[in-house]
């Protein structure tokens, strides 16, 4: 067993090489959902870009589709927009359901 | 051990061809996928089935799986492989994502490794991710929480061994849900000289039966008489942040949003709390009750259906 660590990070924002290590994934591919409008990251070129809270979690999740499911980055963004549209209605229904 | 039954997961018979296991696998994975169906539940099936498909979805894998035997052992929870079993195959990569541990029984008779350049290996020092459930009052103050982890290592003769890790971690206050933690140096363990790699932790809230979170704002539904919501009151709102005074106005509607500022997730800024107000009859079950009812009956001039026309 390791030893045990207090040492801890909150990581707020990332540069575009901390998001592909983060990920696992490579720059093209990262590049390509910007391209796709699947993150939008800070900063105007992608030496300068950082990648905030929900960019984060976005790209973690398109990494984890197309390694799990063999989806491309059009259909990425498509399966990200409408499982934000389904969550919003669930959301919805589950207040409408509490009335 | 134990023992799997890798074509009872994936639905199939055992004399399945390739392309149907191959379509199994796809169909199962878009329907228990986590970022699809959060839960545990959905989790835990998705493991199950890339295990599945990892061994069945491998010419080589699927017969060494097919020689253990036609039909599952009888006592399927205590399970050994047969002594002779070599499990004599190559093994070259794959297993679950993000370097976790399948089923004991996936590896110990299927993660082998003999050649120094697999890549199993070169897993060695890179970094780990995992999620980490909280409370949500925890985000309110922060916690310390124990983490195992279950990671296959290399070992001295190269087989591969499960090992598990404990590790503390501080979860700071504040955080939200879907944020990030990064713990230095306690990623997979490297052999020899090299440094270990880093931990990455994704933040999840654990369902809470009172708030619903977005962002770092709470959204709840509050209770009140009928007599509150006529004639305005104040309540006293027990919050993650601690006890509120909460002003009800007078007509209060059912559906009216009311909002305490400040008193959602901590955080520059912190995020609020939407009370929507929901009036609850008591209980009409005495006569004394009823008496009330059928007075305000009597003289209330009050069509709740007026709008509806007709």
């Amino acid at each position: 067993m390791k030893k045990t660590t207090r040492r801890t990070m909150v990581l707020d924002t990332l540069t575009l090489p901390d998001l592909c290590r983060f990920c696992q994934v490579d720059q093209a591919w990262v590049i390509d959902l910007v391209e796709h409008g699947v993150l939008e990251p800070r900063g105007s070129t992608a030496e300068t870009w950082h990648f905030q809270g929900k960019s984060i979690v976005r790209a973690k999740k398109a990494s984890r589709l197309r390694r799990d499911l063999g989806i491309n980055v059009a259909g990425v963004a498509l399966v990200l927009d409408l499982l934000e549209e389904r969550d919003a209605a669930l959301r919805r229904l589950y207040q409408y359901e509490a009335n | 051990m134990k023992f799997q039954d890798y074509y009872k997961i994936l639905g199939v018979e055992r004399d399945a061809a390739p392309a149907d296991i191959k379509t199994a696998f796809r169909k199962a994975a878009r329907k228990y996928h986590p970022d699809i169906n959060p839960g545990a539940e959905a989790e835990a099936r998705f493991k199950e089935v890339n295990e599945a498909y990892e061994v069945l979805g491998d010419p080589e894998r699927r017969a060494a799986y097919d020689e253990l035997g036609r039909a599952p052992p009888q006592d399927g929870a205590r399970y050994q492989p047969p002594p002779d079993w070599s499990g004599s195959f190559s093994f070259s990569g794959g297993g679950p994502g993000e370097h976790e541990a399948f089923s004991d029984f996936f590896e110990a008779l299927f993660r082998r490794s003999t050649d120094p350049g697999d890549d199993m290996r070169g897993v060695a020092g890179a970094d780990s991710h995992a999620r980490i459930e909280i409370a949500l009052e925890d985000a309110y103050r922060g916690v310390e929480k124990m983490l195992t982890l279950r990671t296959p290592v290399v070992g001295p003769e190269g087989s591969i061994e499960v090992q598990e890790r404990s590790i503390a971690v501080r979860i700071p206050k504040g955080v939200a849900p879907g944020q990030h933690i990064r713990l230095p140096g306690q990623g997979a363990p490297a052999p020899g000289q090299r440094a270990a790699g880093d931990l990455f932790l994704e933040v999840t809230f654990a369902p809470h039966p009172v708030y619903r979170v977005d962002g770092a704002d709470l959204f709840m539904d509050l209770p009140v008489a009928p007599w509150e919501a006529a004639l305005g009151t104040q309540v006293i709102l027990p919050t993650p942040a601690g006890k509120v005074d909460l002003r009800i106005p007078k007509n209060a509607r059912t559906g009216q949003k009311l909002r305490l500022k400040g008193k959602g997730l901590p955080g520059r800024p912190a995020g609020d709390i939407y009370a929507t107000l929901k009036i609850v009859n008591p209980d009409a079950s005495t006569p004394e009750a009823r008496a009330f009812f059928e007075q305000m009956a009597r003289d209330l001039p009050f069509d709740p259906r007026a709008r509806l026309g007709g």
